[in-house]
């Protein structure tokens, strides 16, 4: 039981030691802070494209690595970020970018979301106004002579 | 205008089952590249110890041909270079090699053992070339046009299909023009 007990701290234990781990490597890792500090952020917004949903800084495949080292090699050269990234979408293209730009292609992607959100309030409001003349009894005839009676007599019973 | 609202949840429902029909049917793993219709990349790469021709951006004008990454250590392109030896030599389609990440001896060994159908191939050690190609997956096919364009890639192995399908009509085309 309590070597049970044991591994299971133990097993917690490696999971959290394991938790933020990124792929760069030592070798990678430039003397300047302030440049390393800026190729881990742009590193972040570049999707490894063998993994696909990694970015590169998280990813261990050889590309990723390539790619890191390209990222710090512009940076060293003096890019600015933008640069940087451009540098890189020239050759794979958008799909590189984690966030994507926002353009002609992409618009419904952004606005999508509010789109949906507009139209189900839209709805909604068409209905409840619908709701509240029926409450309101908008959309009924008004009482006969006769229904008036009879609902008067029902009322005066009790 | 109220059946209109009736409607409207079908069409959306209509809508969204078929961008999914579509893109489900789509490869994940394929990337459309953003280097179609551009210009080759500008680079220059050494040949293999003991070869003649390397691969550079001035050896890509002039004639319809192809361009095969592949390494030694990949797989597929040992699947694939069947196929491209039947371009080169029967089909009379030129094919230009870049060898992606490789060691020379790995290379040259892999070549004597599988035949050797590249009009020249470029070492690309670093494979920061095949970056400036926009490759992340060997093997990958460009074909280039008579101006040095890009107007094709395929990623992954190429099969017989992909090539009577694609390359071949593309090619003829790109020919006449």
């Amino acid at each position: 039981m309590r070597t049970r007990l044991l591994a299971a701290w133990l097993a917690l234990g490696s999971l959290a030691a394991a938790l933020p781990a990124a792929a760069v490597m030592p070798d990678e890792i430039l003397a300047d802070q302030g440049l390393e500090h800026r190729a881990r952020e742009l590193s972040k917004e570049l999707r490894c494209l063998v993994c696909q949903n990694q970015s590169i800084d998280d990813s261990n495949a050889p590309l990723a690595r390539d790619l890191r080292v390209l990222v710090r090699e512009r940076l060293k050269a003096g890019d600015s970020d933008a640069r940087v990234l451009d540098y890189v979408t020239d050759r794979y293209g958008d799909y590189v970018l984690l966030r994507p730009p926002f353009k002609a292609t992409t618009w419904l992607l952004w606005i999508g979301p509010f789109l949906v959100f507009a139209i189900g309030a839209a709805a909604t409001a068409v209905y409840l106004r619908g709701r509240r003349g029926v409450a309101a009894g908008a959309d009924t005839a008004p009482l006969s002579e006769d229904e008036q009676r009879r609902l008067d007599a029902l009322l005066r019973k009790d | 205008m109220r059946r209109l609202l009736f409607i409207l949840p079908l069409l959306l429902f209509v809508g969204v089952a078929v961008a999914f029909y579509l893109g489900f049917n789509r490869d994940p793993r394929e990337i459309p590249s953003v280097l179609i219709d551009k210009p080759v990349p500008e680079f220059a790469l050494p040949a293999l110890p003991g070869y003649k021709q390397g691969l550079a951006t001035a050896d890509l004008k002039g004639d319809v041909q192809l361009v095969n990454v592949f390494a030694s250590w990949c797989v597929p392109c040992k699947i694939e270079h069947p196929v491209i030896t039947r371009l080169s030599r029967e089909q009379g389609v030129p094919v230009r090699a870049i060898n992606h990440k490789d060691k020379a001896e790995d290379a040259i060994a892999w070549l004597k053992r599988n035949g050797d159908p590249y009009a020249g191939i470029g070492q690309d050690l670093d494979g920061r070339v095949s970056i400036d190609w926009g490759v992340y997956g060997v093997p990958e096919t460009f074909l280039i046009d008579r101006q040095g364009r890009i107007r094709y890639k395929h990623v992954g192995p190429l099969s017989p299909e992909v090539v009577e399908r694609d390359i071949l009509p593309l090619v003829k085309e790109l020919r006449k023009g």
